[in-house]
């Protein structure tokens, strides 16, 4: 198996994650395109356990798909409070942190 | 208890019952009264038991604890430490007495005088009189020069204090104020010359200097200037030319207030530094001049200031200032025991004059002798007393200012410079004149007031401390000889003439008596011949009213100098010092102004700053830096 491959998959997937985080407007594609970042980092956690035979690479994808199961939960939490107070998801319009 | 112990409680009673009286009860007026009067009188009692054993005392006795370590070692302050304790030896002994006396008197006095005064007002007035008990005794026992210089301070915050008593009369407020930075302008050189003679000799403690004072003489010129500048303080705190302006401005205080602190005690602390230190003075030639001029002249210049005045207590302080230059004058001649044998009866014989002074106040409601008045007929008490003031500040034999004046006259007699001996044999005549012309014109004559005309006798507490200082006035001459001897061991080279010429005595009781017979004779008999001279001599006259001008002098400096110092002060301080701080708080807000565009509170700006400082970071870490 080629893990060349795999790996630029890996940068694909996290590129595709980062441009989703900096350019969507609804809150929930944010929160979908964080979900590839989380993604190509663990798949790149599983790749290099398997290149190097050490499964403490896998065990750390469990712990991370866990963690963003947690982490989901939180985030919808957040977003449907803000729609609920602003009656918008969109993330160009709540600006309460501006100074 | 052995006589150190004694003289530490006599010390520290009018501190405990200062911080009582400040903490607890000041509010209690009366109940304040009774306890700082409690404290000095055991005072009182204490300096009486030292002075019975005074000849116990040939071995000074001190005490003492590190104040300011120098050169600490394995736990042991070096040789350079400062310590603060006290020095009993046979001169702080008489002083402590003096000033546990004249303040017992006082304080005794206050509660008939201040008796109209609100309860409160009472208590911080007998808070202030307790801390000054405790400052002066602490004054007199000091251990260093530093230590002086300390309580020195604290007097002065008394006397500042008290001199403000009436806060709330502009007067009042002003002459605290004047009497304060007057004497601070002594006070910077005192200062100075204490810390060269620290660095410089390195022995500040007053045992060494006065058992080793050859050690100034090393560097002769420098052991002359600390000494001058030390001298400095003492014109300052007793009021010699140039520095005497303030004493007749601090009169605003109340009168027992004058009596104890601008007569007796504070004002003679100057005297009592120098002959503190007068072993060492003593080998100064050139600063023993300097001392004598300005003590001679100071005594000649306000005796003649005093001819004019019409305020009671202003007569009482210019005539305080000539007596200071007394015993500066005699310190100066080289004459230890003439100079404080002079203040140890002027204290007693002024302080009742003031306090005649106040009784007599109080009882017609005006400080001007010419609303006074036959006050003679109506108060005997008050008249006798002050009478036997009158006739011991003139000299007149037995009374106790004749036998140290007449030593003083005869010390100055003697000395090179007969300058000093003009000036004083002519202050003898204007003594007696103003003097007698106060108690012509206050007690003698008519009554010129209604008040006067309705004046009595105060109650007992004045009336007894009255009495009391009347008795020592006129006992004290008679330890003349005891004192000349108990205080030996301070004079280096005493004048021994084989005989003493009668002459400057006869002459100086006879001008004391010419100048009683005089102003009797002018303003009891000859209003006429008076208003003559008054017209003849209107442009002297009016000199000594405007004070020889020293005072607009004074005004002058501080209008144009100081206050054009401040202009510029202020200047400086607007445009350069608050210019530098505004211009930071500009530049501060311009840079937030600017900065503040980049936090527009959508969350994907700041993911994409955090994006571009990862990506600047893993370049840096991928460079290796």
């Amino acid at each position: 198996m080629d893990l060349k491959a795999l790996f630029y998959l890996s940068i694909f997937l996290f590129s595709l994650g980062l441009y989703g985080v900096l350019s969507r407007r609804n809150a929930l594609g944010i929160l979908i395109s964080l979900e590839l970042i989380f993604n190509s980092a663990n798949l790149n956690f599983g790749l290099f356990s398997f290149a190097w035979g050490d499964p403490s690479g896998v065990l750390t994808i469990i712990f991370g798909i866990s963690i963003t199961a947690l982490e989901i939960v939180v985030g919808f939490s957040i977003i449907i409070l803000l729609f609920r107070l602003r009656r918008t998801s969109n993330a160009d319009e709540i600006e309460i942190l501006k100074g | 208890m052995d006589l150190g112990t004694l003289s530490f409680i006599s010390w520290w009673a009018p501190f405990l019952s200062f911080l009582i009286i400040g903490f607890f009860t000041r509010k209690k007026g009366r109940f304040s009264a009774y306890l700082s009067i409690g404290a000095i009188f055991l005072s009182l009692i204490l300096s009486i038991l030292i002075i019975l054993n005074i000849e116990e005392l040939k071995t000074p006795i001190s005490k003492e604890i590190v104040w300011l370590p120098a050169g600490v070692s394995r736990g042991v302050a070096g040789a350079n430490s400062i310590y603060f304790g006290f020095y009993l030896d046979r001169l702080s002994a008489i002083m402590l007495f003096v000033v546990a006396l004249v303040a017992f008197a006082v304080q005794v006095y206050s509660i008939g005088y201040m008796s109209e005064e609100s309860s409160p007002s009472l208590g911080r007035y007998y808070a202030y009189h307790s801390l000054f008990a405790f400052s002066m005794i602490g004054l007199t026992l000091s251990k260093n020069i530093l230590q002086i210089f300390v309580f020195w301070e604290l007097v002065g915050l008394c006397s500042y204090l008290l001199i403000g008593f009436y806060y709330y009369k502009p007067e009042a407020a002003r002459a605290a104020l004047k009497a304060f930075w007057i004497t601070k302008l002594g006070d910077v050189g005192f200062i100075i010359g204490i810390l060269i003679l620290y660095f410089k000799f390195g022995v500040i403690d007053i045992h060494e200097l006065i058992n080793k004072p050859y050690i100034l003489k090393e560097d002769f010129n420098l052991g002359s200037l600390v000494l001058i500048l030390i001298f400095c303080g003492a014109v300052g705190k007793s009021a010699q030319f140039p520095l005497h302006i303030w004493l007749p401005d601090a009169m605003e205080g109340p009168t027992p207030v004058s009596a104890l602190i601008h007569a007796a005690t504070m004002v003679a602390a100057g005297v009592y530094l120098v002959s503190r230190l007068f072993p060492v003075f003593e080998l100064f030639e050139n600063v023993m001049w300097i001392i004598a001029i300005i003590g001679s002249f100071t005594a000649f210049l306000s005796a003649t200031m005093a001819l004019v005045q019409e305020d009671i207590k202003r007569i009482l302080a210019y005539s305080t200032i000539s007596q200071l230059g007394y015993m500066m004058a005699a310190l100066g001649v080289g004459s230890i025991v003439a100079g404080f044998f002079h203040l140890f009866t002027h204290a007693y014989f002024k302080a009742l004059l003031f306090l005649g002074a106040g009784a007599a106040i109080h009882a017609v409601h005006s400080n001007s002798i010419w609303h006074m008045g036959g006050i003679f007929r109506k108060a005997p008490i008050t008249s006798l007393t002050f009478g036997i003031g009158t006739l011991a500040l003139c000299g007149i034999p037995p009374f106790s200012g004749f036998y140290s004046k007449e030593e003083i006259i005869i010390k100055t007699y003697y000395y090179d410079n007969k300058l000093p001996f003009l000036f004083l044999i002519v202050t003898v005549f204007l003594t007696a004149f103003y003097m007698g012309r106060a108690y012509t014109v206050a007690f003698l004559t008519k009554p010129r007031t209604k008040e006067a005309q309705d004046a009595h006798d105060p109650d007992f507490s004045m009336s007894f401390s009255l009495i009391l200082l009347a008795i020592f006035s006129i006992f004290a001459g008679f330890y003349h000889e005891k004192i000349s001897h108990l205080l030996s061991y301070l004079q280096g080279s005493e004048f021994h003439h084989s005989k003493v010429s009668t002459l400057p005595k006869i002459l100086s009781l006879l001008l004391a008596f010419l100048g009683l017979f005089f102003s009797y004779y002018l303003y009891s008999a000859k209003p006429l011949v008076l208003t003559n001279l008054k017209l003849r001599f209107s442009y002297i006259y009016t000199v000594l009213q405007r004070r020889y001008y020293i005072d607009d002098i004074f005004e002058w400096i501080y209008r144009k100098i100081v206050v054009l110092l401040s202009v510029l002060a202020s200047w400086w301080d607007r445009h350069i010092v608050d210019g530098i701080v505004n211009w930071v708080v500009y530049n501060t807000g311009r840079i937030g102004r600017s900065l503040r565009v980049i936090q527009t509170g959508i969350v994907q700006d700041y993911a994409f700053y955090i994006v571009i400082g990862a990506t600047f970071m893993l370049i840096l870490i991928l460079r290796g830096f």
